[in-house]
């Protein structure tokens, strides 16, 4: 060898060098051997990685689009190649607050190349942070609790859930009471049961099925939470649960079809009841009332002077594909303007309720420069509308809380596409049905 | 060692209670069952210091409901060791607090536990008689109103709250008798996964007891409480309704 080579520690150096005449002597020279680069350690990857489902955690190959289309990087500073990045350089998903602020929106996974699915990363590791007793928020512990005792995650009285059916002013008719096989069975779902705005659009959309003669029944105090986003949130056990017994209180009961108020709803029923036993035949209500709009459009005839703009549910548009129902409703409304938001169908963004963030909301608030709810509140006045449309029923507490919470109190009003088509169909006033 | 911890179901008041036709009776048909929020804390309590001592829990109950199975498998799904359950001819009657004591005492006596911990009240037993009655029967050492436990050779240190936000930390020799107000931390969240598995994987262990004779007052009539009418809504600007509220608070005396 050499006797000028120098090697220091994997770095090479001839003290002296001339090539072609050129003198390349000392550091002009310098070459580095062969090395490992470990600024990063795979196990909190793996820990992810390794829990069934969450496999694609590992697939990320950092490219980056997912962080632009997050909803929640909008407000804050998260994204899912963020999250592999913390997990390389040392910090635990699991221990991370940032475990519990993905609503699942999918719009991620909408962009990666590599097919990331934290929709189904996210539920995986919550799971494992509960089944290995590390704490989660407080807010989504009551939750959790109410759903497993009560059936709802509201902690109201399971009786109750059919008490909103008195205020309908039409025959809401109740499987367990009336005995007879329906065509449509509705499944109501919790906060049209039990939240005041919920009822309002419960109210309004009976009285639209009545006027149709549709033939429908709900199932009342024997519904339990269909238990989707308490999936998403990690609880699959307590999902099981409310499946099991959801799937028997429908074997009781002879139907066609299920409509469903609540996207969530028909997300579960879509795609997770089935593994358990229940197939079934399910609509969104807007896709059923869009279907019957020849018969209801000669029904719309007052003319609601309103400048409208619409926020697409996650789960219904990018988790279940409609897009187009919600708008051929709004379309068919007399009177209105309509415009979209700029961030609508696919790259629709997010209310913040979903995938358990409807009982995360003060946790997430408080490592977020506004809530998700607030951000899409904003965009809607932007565009100059004074009422913003909306048809998943975790969607209307939401904006009205951020309606007040950014000022806007009396500037826009958030009505669910229900509520609308009732006051077009002069079933109900201006005001909530129920007020 | 063990912990033992007792644990009793109380009637859920989410749902309105309705007195059975008797008249001495809530109506149970339409009763649900809740664990006595105070015995939560009392299992969250021994599960802290089973995590600093290493200590076995064992919780307690009198299946006065037919539905104590739940909160049992629930405990044991939180990391409770073992499940006692006492059964016996209950239905259609409430233990008074004196028969509970007088059940439980000697299958706790059989546990030589190190410590006994359970709730501080109940809503059928709002003075908090449980663990001193226990303690007078055992012939151990007992308080109330704790707020904070540690374990030490021979002593168990605990926390009591007195009034006015004042507390009090005393020693108390062991087997003690705890009545527990508010566990170290809230009491945690056990996924429902667990607690199936915990029904498909453990074992209750029962132990049949006699009725008691209870020389307790006999229940006459229940009755649910009657509005009293005298709320009065006050309405009117923001100021008129400011002024009418010192005028109230003028005419009591209280401004």
């Amino acid at each position: 060898m050499d006797s000028s080579l120098r090697k220091v520690q994997d770095v090479w150096e001839q003290d002296t060098a001339i090539v072609e005449g050129v003198d390349i002597s000392g550091p002009w020279n310098r070459m580095f051997g062969q090395r490992v680069i470990w600024d990063y350690t795979p196990e909190l990857i793996d820990e992810i990685a390794s829990l069934p489902g969450a496999e694609s955690f590992a697939w990320c190959y950092q490219c980056g689009k997912c962080v632009p289309v997050c909803p929640v990087d909008v407000v804050g500073d998260y994204g899912p190649r963020k999250l592999y990045r913390k997990a390389q350089t040392g910090i635990s998903l699991l221990d991370s607050p940032d475990l519990w602020l993905c609503t699942t929106c999918m719009n991620c996974l909408r962009v990666c190349p590599k097919q990331v699915d934290m929709v189904q990363i996210m539920p995986a590791a919550r799971e494992q942070a509960l089944l290995s007793g590390r704490p989660l928020p407080a807010e989504l512990q009551e939750a959790l609790e109410n759903t497993a005792r009560y059936g709802n995650p509201l902690g109201q009285p399971p009786r109750k859930r059919e008490a909103w059916v008195k205020d309908a002013g039409v025959p809401v008719p109740i499987l367990h009471q009336i005995q007879r096989p329906v065509e449509w069975l509705w499944w109501v779902e919790c906060y049209p049961s039990y939240h005041p705005r919920g009822i309002d659009a419960s109210i309004a959309l009976a009285r639209i099925f009545h006027a149709l003669g549709l033939d429908f029944g709900i199932l009342g105090r024997e519904e339990k939470c269909a238990g989707d986003s308490q999936r998403l949130a990690g609880e699959r056990g307590l999902f099981e649960m409310l499946a099991e017994e959801n799937i028997r209180t429908l074997s009781k009961y002879e139907f066609h079809h299920i409509v469903v108020t609540d996207p969530h709803a028909l997300n579960a029923f879509r795609k997770q009841y089935p593994k358990y036993g229940g197939q079934y035949d399910v609509w969104h209500y807007t896709t059923l009332l869009a279907r019957e709009l020849p018969r209801l459009r000669p029904l719309l005839t007052r003319q609601l002077p309103y400048r409208l703009t619409f926020h697409d549910p996650c789960y219904l548009g990018r988790h279940n594909g409609e897009y187009d129902a919600p708008r051929q409703l709004i379309e068919a409304l007399p009177g209105v303007e309509f415009t979209e938001m700029p961030r609508c169908r696919q790259n629709s963004y997010c209310c913040g309720g979903g995938g358990g963030g409807m009982w995360l909301d003060s946790f997430a608030a408080g490592r977020q420069r506004r809530r998700l709810s607030e951000e899409r509140v904003l965009e809607a006045v932007a565009t100059g509308a004074d009422t913003l449309v909306i048809c998943c029923p975790y969607e209307v507490s939401r904006f009205e809380d951020a309606v007040k919470s950014t000022g806007h109190e009396g500037r826009l009003r958030v009505r669910d596409i229900a509520e609308l088509l009732a006051e077009a169909m002069g079933l109900i006033g201006e005001e909530p049905a129920k007020a | 060692m063990t912990l033992a911890v007792i644990l009793k179901q109380v009637p859920d008041v989410v749902e309105e209670l309705a007195i059975a036709p008797s008249g001495t009776d809530l109506d149970r048909d339409s009763v649900s069952y809740v664990v006595n929020e105070f015995d939560e804390h009392a299992l969250e309590e021994a599960l802290l210091l089973r995590e600093a001592t290493g200590e076995d829990v064992v919780v307690v109950g009198v299946d006065t409901t037919g539905e104590l199975d739940q909160a049992l498998y629930t405990a044991l799904a939180k990391g409770a060791q073992r499940a006692v359950k006492l059964v016996g001819d209950f239905e259609g009657s409430w233990l008074s607090t004196r028969a509970l004591a007088g059940l439980l005492a000697p299958v706790i006596r059989e546990l030589s536990p190190r410590l006994v911990l359970t709730g501080v009240q109940a809503p059928d037993d709002l003075d908090g008689q449980l663990a001193p009655t226990l303690g007078a029967l055992l012939d151990w050492p007992h308080t109330g109103v704790v707020v904070g436990t540690e374990l030490a050779d021979g002593v168990v240190r605990v926390r009591k709250e007195l009034w006015g936000g004042i507390m009090l930390d005393l020693e108390l020799a062991t087997p003690a008798v705890l009545g527990i107000q508010a566990a170290r931390a809230t009491p945690r969240y056990v996924p429902v996964g667990r607690v199936r598995q915990a029904m498909r994987e453990s074992t209750i262990e029962e132990v049949e007891v006699e009725t008691p004779v209870e020389s307790a007052p006999k229940l006459s009539r229940l009755r649910a409480p009657e509005a009293a009418g005298r709320a009065e809504m006050l309405t009117g600007s923001p100021s008129d309704v400011a002024e009418r509220i010192l005028e109230i608070l003028r005419a009591r005396g209280l401004y």
